[in-house]
């Protein structure tokens, strides 16, 4: 077919226009795989950090037990300190705890400008607070404490599984994780309307931590509790626990605040913690938890239990009884003393006694006296609760199982049963697998599959189950064949524009609708690439922070693949090393080129590397007063702390003993000391370089540590201000 | 053996001319939330597993940690091997070494690989299931097929100066930049045409809200990415 010379010109034109056309397409559909690729990869890097990082909390537990496991104790009184330190913090009978945090007497000054709260509470103080908090005021610590008792007086009559009608207000909206993000929950409200009573919420768990107004967040929780009591249901999270607080923010964040009742305020919310509820049935047929549920979930059992025991969920780690060297003189002569007048000899006999295990042979020494100081143990505790019946605050868990006597005719469930039920509501994650198994990531609950799932739901005839405890991308995220919802109301929660947050409404036909949100203003501004390259930024910081972290072990494991030393090593074997390191199961290969900048055909020059990662995190001091921090928590304690590390009673600390426990104490948080800083920790403080360190010293030193703090948290805070 | 899910993927969005097949899934977008509230946009509706399932991850970092085979031919492959890997598991949301067959395009371009979509197609034939098309595409079939891409450096990259003489074919007016109009023409009408959603994308990123166009030199500075360099050469 001939063409006119215009058509021809006209047909290259197109045809070139089309080859163009591919071509762009081609290069821009590559451009977006890479960033969806990097997208995942930042992603992944916040999630493995982040439940890497749960799993210090129950390293440093397990290093406390282990301090524990080496160190005699010399008086009773020294064995309380000892379990209470474990525990962090003295638990107050009821009494004790009222008198302590008393507010009656607490004047409030003329000069105070924040909201007055007045109880019974009215619509009008939750109002005046939402208002004051969106003026960054801080109310008055009277009535954080009137709050707070007020809360718990309430709290203490609600059954632990709240049950929600959809009858009486036609809709719900769960909320999930807030984790402190106050512009969040502005948001909720703003799109949704406040609570009424024609309007019930649920929140689910893990209010506090993590973002820096977790009190705002808990002072209007509370308020709209005792103001809607019908309409606003609270369930407890696994932030909801003092000592996940010591370590994510909340209780830093409260002695930052209230600088002189802050201490007073903490014990207050411990307490009232303990008494939120554990779940909500939702018209009988929709269960909302926290975390999830186990194969053993027993609704029943969850029903019964008294929740307000379980002060903290951590607790109840079995020992580990291998190193320990008990003598069984000590235990005797020690528990007798405090036993109960009726002696442990003369067992009465009641049915629930518990039954000594079968005596191990007399040969193995230590096999034996283990078996007698439990048993002994066990009795002694269960002679204790002969006597002590009624139930209050002050129970200090111990680590043998307990048989719960405080309902004779009540099944007959042993503390851990108990204590296990609500781990796995508050920590558990669903899995695409089958089955049930621990979940040794975040070192708590378990990982619950499909069929786990349709046996509760058959069991107890429900239809599904919200929880929250994960954050997602979208806010909210549906699983095992849309039987389990997760929602999630804190948005950009890892960094600005990493994820949606969102919540659930449910009518009463129980469809859920979602609404999500993300509460800052300049991510809707940001472009998509923008937003994944801010959000990688931060995600690699993090990530270089954890490298650095680990330097040592990492030069010796690249040393291994350098075995002519000459100081470099191939890219794989650098992927290969890092990973056998940090273990976070992190694709190296793909993350390597925002690693590692610089390299010479293919080879990486190791230690120069490292160094600049060094250079990166500025100071070195960092890293040991975040050591000390650990310590420096315990303070009123220093004199025991430095007892536990003087192992030979000389009333010194040998370079040896120094040496000995900070190398635990790095191992088991993850925190890396070389040798030589190591040393110069324990010269620096040497005063009188006398080779050893004396008491004096050692106060001297968490002085200076204090003094270091203050000087960082304004290097901190300076840099926070510039990022923004 | 694959765990059977419920998929309920976004639809497809075809009036192209030219058909491709199973397409890219509308990813949810990042930007603004979009539609009424109440309504479930498609990303949410897709079942996931967790990203993270303690074990399976460690057992990925192990996968990527055995031992490299010595130097030479037998090194580089095995090199490539644990980077298709790697890339692979980043997609494989069930730990069970199966990607959806929607990604296969992200994992191969991520790669640095450039192919065109009648490309990519003819490669997810070789990997797909031959009977019936589950969806899926195992680790087993794509590893020896990706890595010969690779080896044969398949699909190669696109030089700079490449892309601007291809911009430039398009700005007849040779002004230095396309209007908005020209530039969703050309893309969603010419060659291999752009979904809705990627249009959206591109004009976010590149255009210019007050003059409504894309200054293309710009544009392609903005958006070069690093190539890794320890592709084979």
């Amino acid at each position: 077919m001939v063409r006119s010379s215009s058509e021809q010109s006209c047909f290259c034109f197109c045809s070139l226009a089309f080859k163009a056309a591919v071509l762009i397409q081609r290069w821009y559909r590559r451009y977006v795989a890479r960033l969806e690729m990097r997208r995942r990869c930042t992603w992944r890097i916040f999630q493995s950090i982040e439940y890497a990082c749960e799993q210090d909390q129950i390293k440093l537990h397990n290093f406390f037990s282990y301090l524990m496991d080496h160190f005699t104790p010399s008086s009773s009184k020294e064995r309380d300190f000892i379990s209470r330190m474990f525990i962090s913090g003295e638990s107050f009978k009821e009494a004790e705890l009222e008198k302590y945090c008393d507010y009656e007497s607490m004047e409030v000054p003329d000069s105070y400008t924040g909201p007055h709260l007045s109880f019974p509470l009215l619509p009008d103080h939750a109002t005046a607070l939402l208002e004051a908090f969106k003026q960054k005021q801080q109310l008055h610590a009277r009535y954080v404490l009137n709050l707070l008792h007020e809360t718990r007086k309430h709290l203490k009559q609600l059954p632990n599984i709240s049950h929600v009608s959809t009858c009486y207000s036609e809709e719900v909206t769960v909320c999930g994780d807030l984790h402190g993000q106050l512009d969040d929950l502005f948001l909720i409200f703003y799109k949704n309307g406040l609570p009424s009573p024609s309007k019930s919420y649920v929140f689910n768990g893990d209010f506090v931590d993590r973002g820096k107004q977790s009190l705002e967040i808990l002072i209007i929780l509370f308020t709209f509790l005792l103001i809607y009591p019908k309409e606003v249901h609270l369930n407890r999270g696994n932030h909801e626990d003092h000592m996940v607080n010591l370590r994510y923010g909340f209780a830093k964040e409260v002695m930052q605040k209230y600088k002189v009742h802050g201490k007073k305020i903490l014990k207050m919310i411990q307490n009232v913690f303990c008494w939120l509820p554990l779940a909500t049935l939702i018209d009988q047929k929709v269960l909302v938890i926290h975390g999830g549920i186990s194969d053993t979930t027993d609704l029943d059992m969850l029903e019964k239990i008294q929740r307000n025991k379980f002060i903290s969920v951590l607790r109840g780690k079995k020992r580990k009884e291998s190193n320990r060297n008990v003598e069984i003189q000590e235990v005797n002569g020690e528990k007798n003393a405090e036993a109960d007048p009726a002696g442990n000899e003369a067992l009465p006999s009641l049915p629930l006694q518990p039954r000594p295990a079968q005596a191990p042979s007399m040969a193995n020494r230590l096999e034996f006296s283990r078996w007698v100081r439990q048993t002994v143990q066990e009795q002694i505790e269960w002679c204790r609760r002969l006597v002590d019946i009624s139930e209050s605050e002050d129970e200090e868990p111990t680590y043998s199982s307990m048989v719960s006597l405080t309902d004779l005719d009540a099944p007959c469930w042993t503390r851990q049963e108990e204590w296990k039920q609500i781990l796995d509501i508050l920590w558990s994650d669903p899995m695409p697998q089958e089955g049930c198994r621990e979940n040794t990531v975040r070192g708590g609950g378990c990982y619950f599959g499909p069929d786990v799932t349709a046996k509760i739901l058959e069991k107890y005839n429900l239809q599904f189950l919200i929880r929250s405890h994960e954050c997602k991308q979208e806010g909210y995220e549906f699983c095992h064949n849309r039987k389990v919802l997760t929602i999630f109301s804190a948005s950009n929660y890892y960094e600005i524009g990493s994820n949606r947050g969102a919540y659930v409404k449910l009518g009463p036909d129980l469809v859920p609708h979602f609404v999500q949100y993300q509460a800052n203003k300049a991510a809707h501004t940001l472009t998509m690439t923008q937003r994944i390259s801010r959000v990688e930024e931060s995600a690699f910081r993090a990530l270089r922070e954890k490298l650095f972290a680990h330097t040592s072990a990492l030069i010796s494991a690249f040393k291994a693949y350098d075995k002519d030393n000459t100081g470099r090593i191939t890219l794989s074997n650098w992927a290969t090393a890092v990973e056998s390191v940090l273990h976070l199961g992190l694709p190296w290969r793909m993350l390597r080129p925002q690693l590692v900048r610089t390299t010479e055909d293919g080879m990486l020059e190791y230690k120069s590397w490292l160094d600049d990662l060094a250079m990166e995190q500025r100071s070195q001091e960092r890293i040991q007063s975040s050591l000390l921090e650990v310590i420096y928590r315990n303070r009123s304690n220093l004199e025991t702390i430095f007892r536990i590390i003087d192992r030979d009673h000389s009333g010194l600390i040998s370079f040896e003993e120094f040496h000995q426990t900070w190398k635990l104490f790095s191992s088991h948080m993850n925190i890396e000391l070389t040798d030589d800083g190591i040393n110069d920790l324990v010269r620096s403080i040497d005063f009188n370089k006398d080779g050893n360190i004396d008491f004096n010293e050692f106060l001297e030193a968490f002085r200076l540590v204090k003094q270091t703090q203050a000087c960082l948290q304004l290097q901190n805070r300076e840099r926070e201000s510039r990022d923004l | 053996m694959k765990a059977a899910t419920a998929r309920q993927g976004g639809g497809r969005r075809d009036g192209c001319a030219w058909q491709p097949r199973p397409g890219r899934r509308p990813r949810p977008s990042a930007a603004a939330p979009r539609g009424p509230p109440g309504t479930v946009p498609p990303g949410a509706a897709v079942e996931r597993g967790p990203l993270r399932h303690g074990s399976p991850w460690r057992r990925r970092g192990a996968a990527a940690m055995a031992e490299q085979e010595g130097n030479g031919e037998d090194g580089a492959v095995a090199e490539i091997e644990k980077k298709i890997i790697e890339a692979f598991e980043v997609f494989d949301h069930e730990c069970n070494k199966t990607v959806d067959v929607r990604e296969i395009g992200s994992i191969v371009r991520s790669l640095g690989c450039f192919p065109t979509e009648a490309e990519l197609h003819e490669l997810l034939a070789k990997v797909e299931e031959e009977e019936e098309p589950t969806g899926y595409v195992h680790l087993e079939k794509f590893l020896p097929v990706m890595t010969k891409v690779l080896l044969d450096r398949s699909y190669r990259p696109i030089p700079e100066d490449v892309l601007l003489h291809a911009f430039e074919a398009l700005d007849e007016n040779k002004c230095g930049y396309l209007t908005k109009d020209e530039l969703v023409k050309h893309m969603t009408e010419e060659g291999e045409p752009f979904t809705e959603e990627e249009m959206e994308e591109m004009l976010s990123n590149g255009l210019d809200p007050e003059t409504n166009t894309v200054h293309y030199r710009d544009y392609i500075s903005m958006m070069i990415v690093e190539e890794p360099e320890d592709l084979p050469q």
